[in-house]
């Protein structure tokens, strides 16, 4: 280890202060489960799952209640053994109503979970495993909620070599990733040995960022001997997260610009995903449940909560003490690509990974001054844009010159907004070109 | 039991530190030792020079986007650093209906009509200046002695000329160090171009205070140090091989790095981000491309001086150097090496 010993990591990116110090220390608890549970039947990307069951039906624990409602869609599960009171548009994280399944939780039961038997994966094809995954109801945990099995659907004439399992957590605040991987690698290494078998692959790297040492140590301690596992440590540097990024940092490797990981080989996943994954196979138990940090300044009693999917917010914010009086803004994620949120009855969702409660000092309510070119945001942008000149094209809606410079392979990490010191809304406004020229493409192509 | 009002809004929820007008403010802080050291040398001529072009320049900005229906961009402090750069540019007792015109001339044509902050394709300051020397040829080249014994009880009665009236110089004027290197062979110690002791314009004569400011610049980041020291790198490399080849006919490389408006320029003028490139290697090319030029119009050109121009000149090429200097996007162009 020499004085200039640098640990992997992407070119550009952020360094935010990681601010995990309210929770990186806190075990993972349990919380009560709530009367009502609502449970949106589109919670990922792709097509919205389809019903199973109607209004009045008791449903066990871990049931399915839910069936994919294509291949890019996935199985919900009953989070509790209750009854179905209704199937109805409710509030979204998202702003929009969604067709959700509310549950009322029987008061009575012990919601023990009903199918604990271990299943026996080394019998069944990859082909069938993917499919159990799907139907188990697994999403991308970091955030994204991409189905799984999408992922692990390796198209025909393509193989992977590597798979990556991201514990890299570079939001700022949010440590559920971190918690998991320091208090259930069993269930990890479980899982990955299953997307070993799926993707036919045999070396698999972990990568983590050096701020979350205990869980590179115990990870590094734990590794099965018979598994080519490596746990590389990474700098801490956002978004090193971003699939593309972490490829980049451990493998020194890029996805060509328009292609897939798959592309060079590799299929990462998240920790967290893996982990459920893991327990799925171990216990039988679907993606009924997440940890989720609840955490920030606004918040009474942060913590690293396991939540039944489905939990209002309400119920968990009472659950961490409630909220401070000066708390302005609600977040479900990490402060860089977090979703506000302007109610509190909103559900839990699969791919919450945290709730970060702000007050009046963290938030961004500062004025926009015109560009003035300093250079912050091409000196950031972890994809080699220029936002400057992105940001101009699209404020005068230019968004075919746009192409041009690349605003397809943007990320939308945000790195170039945290940075600017105009606060110009730099990456909103390429997520809404990107919107927009996708729309348009989709219309060439139809005509 | 939540009745409040949440903020919604687009991610990132957060931001870092500096913000436009703070970046700014920083600036002009750097620049005010620069100016106070000007009224130190100069007397009350520079001081009713500086308040005249900064006065100038505020008016303007304010009254242009008054007519314009925008809000006021005083507050964002860019026009308070075209209006002091812009002062400590012109000679000493250049006469203040000229500094006020320059300076009407600079924030209207170099800045206003291209969009205001942001959109000027030329330093405002520079612009300025660049018409005060095409409109007043001789009134900018008559330079001033510094430290004259009654420099503050005395203003100097060009300084007090009647607009349109040609200035009638009353105090003795002094050459500056570039114009007797090139019109009588003469060296200046670079001492006294350091210490600022020589003749000039009003804030290029300390080297010294002018270099702290661009190093606390730096610093706060909020300077790119590649583009003073790609420029003052270049002329001092050309200016020492000339120097070795033939050294009664070229400058010594210290001189030419302190004398003249070359620290003021490489420091606080070439570094204007809205009118230099936007990457790392962009920024290095154009301080190198603004170095050359100002070699070639001092040793070869028809002026003693050529700092303005050169970087009018990078300012021109930047938007060209940023269409061939773009970083290299994500898994295009090169193919990395598969491990």
């Amino acid at each position: 280890m020499g004085l200039f010993n640098t640990l992997p990591t992407f070119q550009r990116g952020i360094h935010p202060g990681d601010f995990k110090d309210l929770t990186r220390h806190l075990p993972i608890e349990r919380m009560p489960f709530s009367a009502e549970l609502t449970i949106p039947l589109s919670q990922h990307l792709g097509a919205p799952s389809k019903p199973r069951v109607k209004v009045g039906d008791t449903v066990q624990r871990g049931q399915l209640i839910a069936e994919p409602g294509g291949f890019v869609s996935i199985g919900q599960h009953a989070p509790v053994t209750g009854t179905v009171t209704a199937i109805e548009p409710r509030p979204h994280p998202t702003g929009r109503m969604v067709e959700s399944i509310i549950i009322a939780t029987d008061p009575f039961s012990p919601q023990t979970f009903y199918n604990e038997h271990p299943m026996d994966w080394e019998a069944l094809s990859p082909r069938e495993l993917i499919s159990l995954i799907q139907h188990g109801g697994f999403v991308g945990l970091g955030g994204a909620a991409f189905p799984t099995h999408v992922k692990l659907s390796v198209p025909e004439g393509k193989h992977a070599r590597f798979l990556i399992v991201n514990g890299v957590e570079c939001e700022p605040y949010l440590t559920s990733d971190h918690r998991v991987m320091l208090e259930e690698y069993d269930d990890l290494f479980y899982g990955i040995r299953i997307l070993q078998k799926i993707l036919d692959v045999r070396q698999v790297y972990i990568g983590v960022e050096n701020n979350k040492e205990d869980a590179i140590e115990v990870l590094r301690n734990h590794v099965p001997d018979d598994m080519a596992c490596e746990v590389i440590a990474l700098e801490t540097k956002y978004p090193q997260g971003a699939e593309k990024m972490l490829i980049e940092a451990v493998l020194h490797r890029e996805v060509p610009s328009g292609k897939l990981p798959i592309d060079v080989e590799v299929v990462v996943n998240n920790s967290g995903t893996i982990t459920g994954i893991g327990h799925m196979f171990r216990f039988g138990q679907p993606l009924i449940e997440r940890v989720v940090t609840v955490t920030g300044p606004g918040i009474k009693r942060p913590a690293n909560v396991r939540v039944p999917i489905g939990t209002p917010l309400t119920e968990l914010l009472n659950f961490c003490g409630g909220i401070t009086d000066d708390t302005r803004q609600i977040l479900f994620g990490g402060p860089m690509m977090g979703a506000p949120q302007a109610r509190l009855d909103v559900p839990i969702l699969k791919g919450t990974s945290g709730i970060l409660c702000l007050t009046e000092n963290e938030i961004n309510v500062r004025e926009e001054y015109p560009c003035i070119r300093c250079l912050r945001c091409v000196d950031v942008c972890p994809v080699g844009l220029n936002p400057s000149r992105l940001g101009a094209l699209a404020k005068s809606r230019d968004y075919e010159h746009m192409l041009d410079f690349h605003v397809m392979d943007c990320v939308e990490c945000g790195s170039c907004s945290y940075i600017c010191p105009s606060n110009i809304p730099l990456v909103q406004r390429f997520r809404v070109a990107k919107g927009l020229l996708r729309e348009q493409q989709a219309r060439n192509k139809a005509s | 039991m939540f009745r409040k009002t949440l903020e919604i809004g687009t991610s990132p929820h957060i931001i870092s530190g500096n913000s436009t007008d703070t970046i700014m403010r920083n600036v002009v802080y750097a620049l005010l030792p620069v100016a106070a050291y000007a009224v130190y040398v100069f007397g009350l001529a520079a001081l009713l020079l500086l308040i005249t072009a900064l006065g100038a320049c505020l008016l303007t900005e304010y009254m242009l986007n008054r007519w314009a229906g925008n809000p006021s961009p005083l507050n964002d402090w860019s026009v308070t650093i075209t209006g002091l750069l812009y002062g400590l540019t012109l000679p000493p007792h250049l006469p203040l209906w000229m500094v006020f015109l320059g300076g009407v001339f600079g924030v209207a044509f170099g800045k206003f009509i291209f969009g205001g902050l942001g959109y000027n394709v030329f330093n405002p300051a520079l612009v300025g200046r660049a018409f005060i020397q095409a409109a007043f040829p001789v009134a900018i080249t008559t330079w001033m002695t510094p430290f004259t014994a009654d420099r503050f009880a005395h203003i100097p009665s060009s300084t007090l000329t009647l607009p349109f009236l040609e200035p009638v110089y009353d105090i003795t004027s002094g050459a500056t160090p570039l114009a007797l290197m090139k019109f009588e062979h003469h060296t200046t110690d670079v001492y006294q171009l350091v210490m600022g002791m020589t003749s000039g314009s009003t804030g290029e004569t300390s080297a010294l205070l002018i270099v702290l400011g661009g190093l606390y610049l730096i610093a706060r980041r909020m300077m790119d140090w590649r583009i003073p020291v790609a420029l003052l790198g270049a002329v001092y490399i050309l200016s020492t091989f000339f120097h070795f080849i033939d050294p009664t006919r070229y400058p010594d490389g210290l001189f030419m790095l302190f004398s003249g408006g070359l620290m003021l320029g490489a420091i606080f003028m070439a570094t204007d981000m809205v009118a230099s490139p936007i990457t790392h290697a962009g920024a290095a090319l154009y301080g190198v491309l603004i170095g050359i030029m100002v070699y070639v119009i001092r040793v070869w050109g028809g002026l003693p001086e050529g700092v303005m121009y050169a970087i009018l000149f990078g300012n021109a090429v930047s938007p060209h150097i940023d269409n061939f200097i773009r970083p290299r996007v994500y898994g295009t162009g090169k193919k990395r090496s598969l491990s």
